[in-house]
């Protein structure tokens, strides 16, 4: 496992000190370059170190996990943001993914868990938890408000709804793997693909995705 | 969470102007939320209605008058509200560039129109005192409008009128009201001069119509809050019980977190009961700053998820419900939460594992619930007659009342049940293969 960087930023001093002690524990698997209390801070503290990761509260005093990421937003693209909160409200939860987040956990997660969170996210997948499974399978069910969800965006495929469930039944995604006949990798790819529909939600949105990646 | 679904009891619907999607008022957001069609229609058929003889513009303003705002204070959290007022989360949609550039647009054609109008009817005197004053009017009231969500009452409990019109404060509402009024009165005094010159019949009439947009004006700059008194004092007083009922609820709750700190101080030694009884109070916590929770007995979410807590509680292992959609429980689902509940007493009780995951998917004609632990599971055959619980209590009562229970277990891996049941007894037979159990590879 590579070592990973990390930054914490989280209004509460005594829970970012309880996270970094978590983390101190596996030194060979993340080190921590520094924290931040608020969205200027965090901006700040992002911006200059660089991590490879934000564990990013979603209440933030300054406006939210969300104008984090969208004042670090284009700039930092290797830069990756990981949501960590207490609060179980689904529009928080699905609106700091669709800001840009590449997962969602709550704070009771445990420390070897979420170094693994921390790692999944610097590689690029995304980290859901079967409670952010339960919301997308909500969200892409008309029960959630997604502001202006597109028809072909509206939809996620048989396949995906199929990961989804089974994330939200529990199962990590090894076990995913294994139930569905398909490589860990296949699972990843579905995960990750459900993660961009959240969040290309206009488009407009779709059109500067794909000319980004040279689709167009 | 997921309440939104199937509510056993549909409120009757009301029109309320949006305070999300509004670009004057929330008068067509509003009403196109209320039609279920699309707002750009009913903004076009103001328009229209406005073109042709200035209908539309008077029908807007009549609704604005009489629709009230629609409140989130019933759809909010405690929790969630108190993260917005501190300005920790964003609330409602952020004002994005094309919804400036929709009413940019609109304002443009109905300026067109207009002009149009003026120039092929022939040009009319009181053409820009008009506009001018509408324009002064529409800021004055949009102004009020947003005056009128603050609490216009002042310290001493008495209605203050300054604060009824410019809220609390600030430049911007007192350069607003500045602005209006400043529209409103060059209005006036156009309008005057323009029919002074024009004869001396005009002279007398001035006086009369000046005075009578002034003091419409006026009544318009307070008319607001007064037209809509009536409906908001009823809300006040349901925001009032609403907040007494908190304060009750944080007293309540402060008293059991004492408790709760208490007892972990007398059990630090014990991890495995600090940990229950920090699990407990977390979950009473949050269900009540996050939680939209009906009571159990009309939500199958609601049911499951107390039936977890009391599961938790007794056997002190944690039990992680998620839930996508709902469905109010019936008689016929109530055997279902029953056998579910069975089965998380199982899991805890017997599995050894450290968590229970439990998810419950209601959609369409049946529900399906999902009881898993990766503890040490068991090999079906040597389970003992004696031991009845999965046989009776699970399978046979999901068997009797005309549901399938299937448990895929096997030494070392863990154990699933999966419970399904259709929600009417016509509403088709649930898609599990049959009550047997399969065995993992």
């Amino acid at each position: 496992m590579t070592r990973r960087s990390v930054v914490v930023v989280d209004d509460h001093a005594m829970f970012r000190t309880g996270v970094k002690a978590e983390l101190g524990a596996h030194p060979d698997a993340v080190e921590v370059l520094g924290e931040a209390a608020d969205v200027d801070q965090a901006v700040e503290a992002v911006t200059r170190l660089r991590p490879e990761v934000v564990l990013l509260d979603v209440h933030l005093p300054g406006g939210g996990g969300a104008e984090v990421m969208r004042r670090v937003g284009l700039r930092q693209p290797e830069t990756r943001f990981l949501a960590l909160s207490v609060s179980d409200a689904a529009e928080d939860v699905i609106g700091t993914i669709r800001a840009g987040a590449r997962g969602y956990v709550t704070k009771t997660i445990t420390g070897p868990e979420l170094v693994d969170a921390i790692d999944r996210v610097a590689t690029g997948d995304a980290v859901f938890s079967p409670r952010l499974a339960g919301f997308v399978l909500d969200a892409f069910a008309g029960s959630i408000e997604v502001a202006q969800v597109d028809e072909d965006l509206d939809r996620l495929t048989e396949r995906e709804r199929e990961v989804m469930r089974l994330i939200a039944r529990g199962y990590a995604y090894k076990e995913v793997a294994s139930e569905l006949f398909i490589s860990i990798k296949t699972v990843e790819t579905h995960v990750s693909s459900v993660l961009r529909k959240l969040q290309l939600s206009s488009r407009h949105e779709l059109t500067r995705w794909a000319s980004d990646r040279r689709l167009l | 969470m997921s309440s939104t679904a199937t509510s056993p009891t549909p409120a009757p619907r009301k029109a309320f102007r949006s305070t999300d999607e509004r670009l004057l008022g929330g008068v067509a957001a509003g009403l196109a939320l209320h039609l279920g069609v699309d707002v750009v229609y009913v903004r076009a058929a103001f328009l229209l209605a406005t073109a042709l003889g200035g209908f539309g513009a008077a029908a807007y303003a009549g609704l604005w008058l009489i629709l009230p705002t629609d409140t989130h204070l019933e759809q909010s959290t405690p929790g969630l509200e108190a993260a917005s007022r501190q300005g920790k989360r964003r609330s409602g949609r952020p004002r994005r560039l094309e919804d400036v550039g929709l009413l940019v647009a609109f304002g443009a054609v109905a300026l067109g129109v207009a002009v149009l109008g003026q120039t092929v009817f022939g040009g009319s005197v009181v053409f820009w005192p008009i506009l001018l004053g509408v324009i002064g009017l529409a800021v004055l009231w949009r102004q009020a409008d947003e005056a009128q969500r603050e609490r216009w009452v002042d310290s001493t409990g008495r209605i203050d009128l300054v604060r009824a019109v410019v809220g609390r404060g600030g430049t911007a509402s007192w350069a607003r009201l500045a602005v209006g009024v400043g529209l409103l009165l060059s209005a006036l005094v156009l309008f005057a001069l323009q029919t002074g010159t024009s004869g001396q019949l005009g002279v007398a009439r001035d006086v009369v119509v000046a005075g009578v947009l002034g003091v419409a004006g006026l009544a318009l700059m307070v008319g607001p809050w007064l037209f809509r008194l009536t409906g908001d004092l009823s809300e006040e007083r349901a925001a009032r019980v609403r907040s007494q009922e908190r304060a009750d609820m944080a007293a309540h709750l402060h008293d059991s977190v004492l408790q709760t700190l208490a007892l972990i101080q007398k059990h630090a030694s014990d991890g495995r009961t600090v940990a229950t009884l920090a699990r407990a109070q977390e979950r009473d916590l949050r269900s009540w700053l996050y939680g939209e929770t009906p009571p159990p007995d009309t939500s199958m979410a609601s049911a499951l998820k107390a039936a977890a807590a009391e599961v938790e509680d007794g056997h002190g292992v944690p039990v992680e419900v998620v839930t996508v959609g709902d469905a109010p429980v019936t008689e016929r689902l109530r055997p279902l939460v029953l056998a579910a509940k069975e089965a998380m007493v199982n899991a805890a009780k017997h599995s050894g594992a450290d968590q229970v995951d439990v998810f419950a998917e209601c959609a369409g004609a049946q529900v399906e619930v999902f009881v898993r632990d990766r503890g040490r599971g068991f090999d079906e055959a040597t389970v003992p007659e004696d031991r009845l619980g999965v046989r009776n209590s699970i399978v046979d009562r999901m068997r009797r009342h005309g549901g399938t229970a299937a448990i895929r277990t096997a030494p070392g891996e863990g154990t699933e049940v999966r419970l399904a049941m259709a929600t009417t007894p016509t509403g088709g037979t649930p898609t599990a293969p049959s009550t047997r159990t399969e065995e993992t590879a």
